[in-house]
């Protein structure tokens, strides 16, 4: 299956693609099937129309047997091309689960010998076939699919990462907005995880990364949760340090005392089912952030702001700066 | 532990893959509170949860947690599995309640963080 010139890298792709990939994404769903009822002579015609050298024979979505080229030579050669398909048809089938893996596959279409394996579900029903030629098409397809994801990953952090070194300016800040809908938990969250992915782009240390997510997220649920027309998060990272505010337009926070107390919580019983509202969200603010400072006017706005010092080793040193933009290649 | 033997110990099933089951889990933690997963959650660690909303991968994935084990033979909605397809989350299911997917677990040589110390009043 896999050509000699090959380098080892590439081999190893190979292999953890077969290990890693299902059955299901790599077959053909759109499968040409044998009726129970066709005589060898209609099968063979139904496989030159079709231009294929072999298929299922399916009753009622399972599959009874298989009949390939081979076959309709053998019942010429005998004269039996008016015989039903079921009495020439091989019935000791070799199918494969939809979630098998699909090293599996390899091994009985490469060592054993088969051309075809019909694909079935736990219920036994025909879900499609594997060939050669589709488990081929699929993995050049997914390895070319993840070979750009490398690439293009690597472009953006090589591009973001020297933003600092590009722009020349006594101080440069790089401003990031995003806006944030109330009760739109099904967006919940992505500002935040935007947020991560491009300071992992400029490649801030990643434990200050993560402190940033943690309290990033926790500020986007307050904005969904509590607010009543949404509110925005700016980010603005700066060579030393990032700063983090949310700001909100209402409904304000009467008691900010009060608000600050672990535990104190105004979420209702909905929000808690879901695993928020529990009180906690500002505590874990203060605790991963290095400033954190909540004003508001009560009716009017609310406003959340946060800093993350980097400290002197702000940036990876160049080295790992480096090694990281290399690694998509490895 | 890694993530093959430990859907073994849970007799689990793998609802998305993004992980090479070979991949060593350093610890595990468990989580109805997202708040708690975000205080606590470390990089690498195996959350178990009885939550099945898409907010879990979106927490799990700001905690730096790759791998989360729903409990109690829940079915996520189609939202939380395509959010975990796309962010690398690697989801699995159990049938044992929260306590005994734990204990089984623990049992098997799955650490947990030891006592977490949390300054509660800090300001």
């Amino acid at each position: 299956m896999i050509p000699g010139n090959m380098s080892n890298q590439e081999i190893t792709k190979v292999q953890e693609l077969i290990y890693s990939t299902r059955v299901e994404s790599v077959m053909a769903s759109d499968v040409i099937v044998i009726d129970p009822s066709m005589t060898m002579s209609q099968v063979k015609n139904y496989m030159r129309e079709n231009r294929i050298s072999g298929a299922p024979v399916v009753s009622e979505g399972k599959v009874i047997g298989i009949v390939t080229m081979n076959d309709v030579i053998r019942s010429m050669e005998e004269g039996k091309l008016d015989s039903p398909v079921t009495e020439v048809m091989t019935t000791d089938v070799r199918t494969v689960l939809m979630d098998a893996m699909v090293a599996e596959v390899v091994n009985s279409l490469g060592r054993r010998g088969f051309s075809r394996l019909p694909v079935v579900d736990h219920d036994d029903k025909l879900l499609g076939i594997v060939t050669t030629g589709t488990l081929i098409r699929s993995l050049l397809l997914q390895m070319d699919k993840s070979f750009q994801k490398n690439e293009a990953e690597k472009l953006y952090t090589y591009r973001a990462s020297h933003i600092f070194q590009d722009i020349s300016s006594d101080d440069t800040g790089l401003t990031l907005r995003y806006f944030v809908n109330e009760r739109d938990f099904d967006n919940a969250g992505k500002a935040s995880s935007l947020i991560k992915r491009s300071l992992q782009r400029l490649v801030v240390q990643p434990q200050i990364v993560r402190r940033v997510g943690v309290a990033v997220y926790e500020a986007e649920m307050n904005l969904v949760i509590h607010t009543d027309i949404g509110g925005e998060i700016v980010v603005e990272v700066r060579k030393d340090r990032v700063n983090i505010s949310t700001v909100d337009h209402g409904p304000g926070i009467a008691d900010l005392k009060q608000v600050l107390q672990p535990g104190f919580s105004t979420a209702p019983e909905w929000i808690r089912d879901m695993g928020f509202g529990a009180g906690m969200g500002l505590a874990n603010i203060k605790r991963v952030s290095d400033v954190m400072k909540l004003t508001s006017d009560p009716g009017h706005w609310t406003r959340l702001e946060i800093v993350f010092n980097f400290g002197p080793d702000h940036l990876l040193p160049k080295a790992e700066l480096e090694k990281s933009l290399t690694r998509g290649s490895q | 532990m890694n993530i093959r033997e430990m859907i073994d110990v849970l007799q689990g099933k793998v609802l998305v893959q993004n992980h090479d089951p070979n991949e060593e889990l350093p610890l595990g933690g468990a989580a109805d509170l997202m708040s708690d997963v975000l205080a606590f959650g470390s990089e690498g660690m195996a959350l178990l949860t009885g939550l099945t909303n898409p907010q879990v991968v979106r927490t799990a994935e700001m905690a730096g947690i790759n791998v989360i084990v729903i409990v109690r033979d829940k079915t996520p909605p189609p939202e939380t599995l395509e959010l975990a397809r796309d962010s690398g989350m690697t989801l699995i299911r159990t049938g044992y309640t929260m306590y005994e997917a734990c204990g089984r677990l623990y049992k098997a040589g799955l650490p947990g963080l030891g006592p977490v110390k949390m300054v509660n009043d800090s300001w």
